[in-house]
Parts: C-alpha cells; sequence; structure tokens
C-alpha cells in the first residue's frame, strides 16, 4: 500500500536529519523524503502537521507473560500496546512458562503473534536450560529459529563456571548476551533500594554492591571469553564507570537504562505503594541524576521500558509481598519527552536511544528514516496531554505508580513494515 | 498520589494508629494523658469502663504474641468491647488465601477495628487503605517498620520518671537494624522534643542511613552511654548470630551487654528500659535487669493503659487534646 506521512518533522539520528518534510512509503519500504516521487498515488495520507516523525521504537526486553502467565497480559495485548506506544519492534524475554529454551516455544510465541495488529515480536531465548543456571540451552537452535540473544533473564547463575562455559558457548555462535548484573547473595532478602529510606520504612533493602559485583564479575568473565553482551536495566550511577572501562578495554558490551529508573527515585515510594516496587530497585536521586547524563552522553546506549505487567492482585498486599515490575509500555514516550523537557536529554538522542541503538544491539536493519530502509515509523504529537488511567492503557498490567497523572506526548500512528498498525481515533 | 496522613481525619483527629511517623507533638502528649488516666480503672475492683461497648475489636496476628497480643485483649475488654483474637498464621495464610482476601471475609462479620500484627513492613497501612470508613486499624507491630504502642507506653514510663523530655539523652542500644520498637521509639522521642538520642551498635546492626532519622551513631557502649538519662535496651534474636552479622551473644555480650560496671558511664540516676522478653547475659546482666534503675516491670504495667488510650482514641471516645 502507497502512504505518505505529509507536514511532521522528520527526526532521524541515524542521518541526524531534523527537518519539516514529507514521507513516501511503498510496500514497506520508504520511497522517497521530500518531494512527491513522479506516479506517487498514495491510498492513504496522514496529516502529521505539529508532530514529530520518527523510527518506530524497540525495547530490548519486555515481559509478554505469554505462555504461562495469560492472566497478567497477552502477546496480543501486548504488542498491541506496545504499537500505541510508538514501539514497532518488542523482544520478548525468555521467562515465560514454558521458558523459551527450544524453537517450539519461539514457534508458539510466533505463531501467537501472527495476525495481531501491532508491534512485532522477537524472542530471547534461554542462557541455560529452564533458567536453572547449571545446564546450557540448546543456544544453536535457538539462533536458528531466529532469537536476536540469550538470557537468564533475572534468574541467577550461581556457579561462575556455568556462567564462563556459557559465554563462552554464546561467543561461538555470535549471539549476544543479555545480562542482569546482580549478586544473588546481596540482593536476596531486599526488595527496595539499601539507604535512608528503606531505614526509615523498614524494608530490608538490596545495596548498590549487589549490582557492582554482578557487574564485575560479568564483565571479568567477558572479557576471558570476548562474548558480546547487553547489561540490561543498571540503577547504580557508578556502574556507567564499569560499563565505560569495560568499553575502553575493547570488550563489545552495551547497556541500558529503565525509564522509571531515570525518572523516579527511592525517595518517591510513599507509604509503601507496591507500585514502586520493581527490580533491580529505584535508586537514590543522585544514581538517577548519573544515569540520565549517563544515557544522554551516550554511555548507556539504550533507553528501555523494562515493561513488567501484572494482574491486580500481584500488586494487592504489603510492599515486600508484591510481585515486581512496573507496566513501562504506555508512559514511556511522555516519561522520555519530559527528560527532554527538563534539558537533560536532546530530542535527537532520545529518539537515538529508544529507536536506534536497541535495534542495533538486537542485529535488526538500521532503524533509519531514510529511502530505502524498512518503513518502521512512529509518528507523535509532543504537545499532547491526556491523563494515564486503568481505561486509557493499553496494556492489560495496569500495574504503574503513574496512574491519574496527566502526560504530555502522544502516539498518533504507528508503522510497522509500511503498515499501520495503530492510529489514534478522534 | 496515595494519601501522606491517613493515619487522621479530616479534623485531624486519629483515625488510625500506624506509625508515630509524622503524628503531631499534641496528639502523642493526649495518648499519655488519657493513658494516665486509665491506669487507675487497673486498680478498682471492677476493672471496666463502657467506652467500647457494643464494639468489635479483632486482633489480627500474623506473627506469633503472647505479651502483646494479651494486653491489647485485656485493654479492650476494659473498655467493654467485644474481643475476637484470630492466629492468622495457623490458618488462612497457610491455606494460600491472600491478605486482601482474608480481609474481606473479616469486614463482612462488621468489625470496627482490627489490631494488626505482620512480618511485612506496611501491612497494617496497607490493611487501613482497604477497609471501609467505619473501621480503625492499630498497628501492633509491622516487620522492621513500627511499633508505636510499645514506643508510647515507653514514653510514659520516661515521662513518669524524668518528667521532662527536653532535656534528656537516650541511648538505644543493640539490634536497631531489624527493630521496629527502634524506628517508633525515635519517632516519638524527636517528636516530644527530646534533644539527643544516641543509638549504639556493632556496625552490622545498625542500618545505612539511621542518622536521617535525627541520631548520633556509636559503636562502643562506652561513649554510648556516657552521660546519658534513659538506656533503651533491644532484644537481640537468635537469627542474627546465624545470618552472620555477629559471631556469638558471648561475644555480644562481652562487648555491648549493659552490665553494672558499663552503665555508672550513664548519669547516677539513669533508667534502663528493655521492651522485653529479656535475654539475660546476652544483652543485659541480669544485676542491672532486676536492679534498681530497671524500670522493666513499669513498662509491662504501662501497656494496657496505652492500648485503652490509642482503641477509644481512634474509636472517637477519649479526648484527643489536652
Amino acid at each position: 500500500m502507497k502512504i505518505s506521512i505529509s507536514g511532521g518533522r522528520v527526526i532521524n539520528p541515524v542521518t541526524k536529519r531534523d527537518e519539516v518534510v514529507d514521507v513516501f512509503i511503498d510496500g514497506g519500504t520508504i520511497v522517497a523524503l521530500g518531494r512527491t516521487p513522479a506516479g506517487f498515488k498514495p491510498a492513504r495520507v496522514i496529516d502529521a502537521r505539529g508532530a514529530i516523525v520518527c523510527p518506530g521504537f524497540t525495547e530490548v526486553g519486555a515481559r509478554l507473560r505469554e505462555p504461562g502467565a495469560e492472566h497478567k497480559a497477552t502477546i496480543a495485548s501486548e504488542l498491541e500496546a506496545a504499537a500505541a506506544a510508538g514501539f514497532t519492534t518488542v523482544c520478548c524475554m525468555p521467562d515465560t512458562n514454558p521458558v523459551i529454551d527450544t524453537p517450539a516455544v519461539v514457534e508458539l510465541v510466533n505463531q501467537r503473534a501472527r495476525g495481531v495488529r501491532g508491534a512485532r515480536v522477537r524472542c530471547i531465548g534461554a542462557l541455560t536450560q529452564d533458567l536453572g543456571g547449571s545446564v546450557l540451552a540448546e543456544m544453536a537452535a535457538l539462533k536458528e529459529i531466529g532469537c536476536v540473544g540469550v538470557a537468564n533473564a533475572g534468574h541467577a547463575i550461581h556457579d561462575s563456571n556455568v556462567l564462563k562455559n556459557a559465554l563462552a558457548y554464546a561467543a561461538t555462535l555470535d549471539l549476544t548476551v543479555f545480562l542482569d548484573a546482580e549478586d544473588p547473595w546481596l540482593a536476596a532478602q531486599g526488595c527496595m533500594n539499601e539507604g535512608a529510606v528503606s531505614t526509615r520504612l523498614g524494608l530490608a533493602g538490596i545495596p548498590a554492591a549487589a549490582e557492582l559485583i554482578g557487574l564485575g564479575r560479568d564483565l571479568v568473565l567477558l572479557e576471558d571469553s570476548g562474548a558480546r553482551a547487553h547489561f540490561r536495566t543498571l540503577t547504580c550511577g557508578r556502574s556507567i564507570k564499569y560499563v565505560n572501562n569495560a568499553r575502553k578495554a575493547g570488550l563489545d558490551v552495551s547497556a541500558s537504562v529503565g525509564i522509571a529508573h531515570l525518572t523516579l527515585s527511592d525517595e518517591d515510594i510513599a507509604r509503601f505503594d507496591g507500585h514502586f516496587h520493581v527490580r533491580p530497585p529505584l535508586r537514590t536521586r543522585r544514581d538517577r541524576t548519573r544515569l540520565v547524563r549517563g544515557l544522554a552522553e551516550g554511555q548507556v546506549e539504550v533507553l528501555s521500558t523494562h515493561h513488567e505487567p501484572h494482574d491486580a492482585d500481584a500488586k494487592a498486599g504489603p510492599f515486600g509481598a508484591t510481585a515486581a515490575g512496573i507496566s513501562g509500555l504506555d508512559s514511556f514516550l511522555p516519561l522520555m519527552l519530559s527528560l527532554v523537557e527538563a534539558g537533560t536529554l536532546d530530542l535527537m538522542r532520545a529518539i537515538d536511544a529508544a529507536a536506534v541503538q536497541p535495534a542495533r544491539v538486537i542485529g535488526n536493519a538500521p532503524a533509519s528514516l531514510a529511502a530505502g530502509e524498512v518503513a518502521d515509523i512512529c509518528i507523535f504529537n509532543p504537545s499532547e496531554t491526556w491523563q494515564l488511567t486503568a481505561d486509557t492503557m493499553l496494556s492489560r498490567g495496569k500495574n504503574t505508580p503513574l496512574l491519574g497523572r496527566t502526560l504530555r506526548g502522544r502516539v498518533l500512528a504507528t508503522l510497522v513494515g509500511g503498515r499501520i498498525v495503530y492510529e489514534r481515533k478522534g | 498520589m496515595v494519601n501522606d496522613n491517613i493515619q487522621l481525619d479530616s479534623q485531624g483527629r486519629l483515625k488510625h494508629f500506624l506509625t508515630i511517623e509524622h503524628l503531631p507533638k499534641s496528639l502523642l502528649t493526649a495518648i499519655l494523658d488519657n493513658a494516665e488516666r486509665f491506669t487507675v480503672v487497673g486498680d478498682r475492683a471492677v476493672k471496666k469502663v463502657p467506652l467500647l461497648r457494643g464494639k468489635t475489636v479483632v486482633n489480627l496476628f500474623f506473627e506469633p504474641s503472647t505479651r502483646t497480643r494479651t494486653t491489647f485483649e485485656l485493654a479492650a475488654k476494659r473498655l467493654s468491647a467485644d474481643v475476637m483474637n484470630l492466629n492468622i498464621e495457623a490458618s488462612a495464610a497457610k491455606k494460600g488465601e491472600s491478605l486482601a482476601d482474608t480481609l474481606r471475609t473479616l469486614e463482612a462479620m462488621q468489625t470496627d477495628m482490627f489490631v494488626v500484627r505482620h512480618h511485612e513492613s506496611g501491612a497494617p497501612e496497607f490493611i487501613a487503605r482497604q477497609v471501609g470508613a467505619e473501621v480503625s486499624v492499630i498497628n501492633a507491630g509491622d516487620g522492621r517498620h513500627a511499633h508505636p504502642t510499645q514506643a508510647m507506653l515507653d514514653m510514659i514510663t520516661i515521662r513518669r520518671c524524668k518528667r521532662d523530655f527536653t532535656n534528656l539523652k537516650v541511648a538505644i542500644v543493640g539490634d536497631v537494624a531489624h527493630s521496629r520498637v527502634a524506628r517508633s521509639e525515635i519517632h516519638a522521642l524527636t517528636t516530644l522534643g527530646v534533644p539527643e538520642i544516641r543509638v549504639v551498635g556493632p556496625k552490622t546492626l545498625l542500618p545505612r542511613g539511621i542518622e536521617a532519622l535525627g541520631v548520633e551513631v556509636h559503636h562502643t557502649l562506652e561513649s554510648g552511654l556516657e552521660g546519658v538519662d534513659v538506656v533503651m535496651m533491644l532484644r537481640l534474636q537468635q537469627e542474627r548470630m546465624q545470618s552472620a552479622l555477629l559471631p556469638s551473644g558471648h561475644e555480644y555480650f562481652h562487648t555491648f551487654g549493659l552490665t553494672p560496671a558499663r552503665l555508672k558511664r550513664a548519669k547516677p540516676d539513669a533508667i534502663v528500659m528493655h521492651p522485653g522478653p529479656i535475654n539475660r547475659g546476652v544483652e543485659i546482666d541480669s544485676a542491672v535487669a532486676d536492679g534498681k534503675q530497671s524500670v522493666i516491670l513499669q513498662q509491662v504495667t504501662h501497656g494496657i493503659a496505652v492500648r485503652m488510650a490509642v482503641m477509644s482514641m481512634v474509636m472517637g471516645t477519649a479526648a484527643q487534646s489536652t
């Protein structure tokens, strides 16, 4: 189908382009920017005046909950929510039930995603069988079926020898390993950042040392194996230095931060509200400032939703007894724009961190809004305000501490492979 | 955002009693004054007043307790309420019922007040947000967070012995990290105007950032007790040795146990307190626990009066100010 997007401000971090220009799409591909190609008769014209047109976002690691926890969310519900949030690709973490450790489960996920009008799904396979941390998963088979990487999805690998071998084996197959840096012993009892706030509330803390020790161990083993790795959702300011030093030493590492960790801190944990319970935990305001700077300067490449939808019961209880996780898709764009508004992140870099870098991490085609590229596009109004409520949220997981807040910035339309998968009515 | 003042109603009256933090000094003083009045009730031949007649109080204990539960039960009965004791640890929670579901069932029984003890910090506050507008919740100890009635009975004991809070030095000694009593005492003491509060213990038992609550940190008993008016000892649980926080009870007594010799560092008229149950020879020497400076038994006596005061205040049948 021929589509034109007219009058929008096109921002493409790959070409550093930022100008008001029309976009022309034909058969899933961007065919031209600027002047209408000869003989181009669009079947659909999207009016993007006043809006920003940019490459669609990619999420490097979301929980879709299917198979196994369909009472929390489904592949269909979350891929639709993702499209409405400007995402064109979503990577699914392997901690489903059954675990994504065989090609059959990957096929199941792909089959459930077929026919869904939403973002496309890519699987991250398990690093160890059943995420048990002792036997390697059949990574070659997972790669062949299309997994973009492997991960142990928050399940600690206690035995460093297993991790060493898993990294070496993944390196053999040129598979990216997605790592959650956390020392399981230091994190074991905790449910929030260890510090003055956890002391006041009487909640067991997870010290920053848990992340730093996890990171330290992983980096040493990565150097040894030469594997390529992506650190998911770093939360401590000091972690950035560790990753920087590793990069300087020639390691092939990248990292992401979660949008919640950039906009909230442990001081926001008001009155034991379990909606602030997330793992890794919200850290201090100082950590948050350092993470935002790290993202702005590109020391941390990727901005993630860290999307973890839950059912209402999972959050109905005292803080420590609730399930960890924030449903992050729906509020992602407004929160990202709030950092731009605050002057701590420029818009070009924000889009780079949400669209271009994550696509690079998972080895996708470059997320570039240029002629000849795949038409994965997000169109959003940066100034429209709206209220985040259980009804306006499309994710089935309504678990966010921002419920009831008025947010600024809203997606108008999302195109995946030249197909309009989301368009806001009214 | 969540309402920050859940403990008070729109007129500033006590509705729930969950934590001392953020309560005004006038309310704490009112609790102490009401409790003083109720201590007289215990001395009468007929130990009852009709302030909660026709009300149903449910003791909801998710954690075993004998002393606290018994004093709450006695307090409610002396106020003429109907009392029901529910040991949830042994029933619903074991069967996998969620806290929210347990509450719905109990609320259907038209309860007026829940007295809650729970191993999770914040559980009484969660319950207070779930129950209907007519129901009050009193915290009888949650996780490491708060034990406000224990702190208030300690405040009565201090006021009776020392009269004025505003010229005191108080030392809280021991396992502050795992102690809900210590946190509530710190909030009560600061609100009542105590100018110097110290926490004393090894670094493994003093939580990170405790200074933010307005206390001085001491790592030796000798410096911590120097010139204090009040020594508040905390109970040391055996499990602290298993989780590598301390080598042994013997070594703890050697370094942080309160002995007559160490107590000499405090003022000559200093009082010694302990929330019980006492580990003799671990945190405190018997000679001190039973000595003339000890007020440990007085603390227990005040427990019933304080709980009567709080229960009648949240039900609106006792004065909210003095």
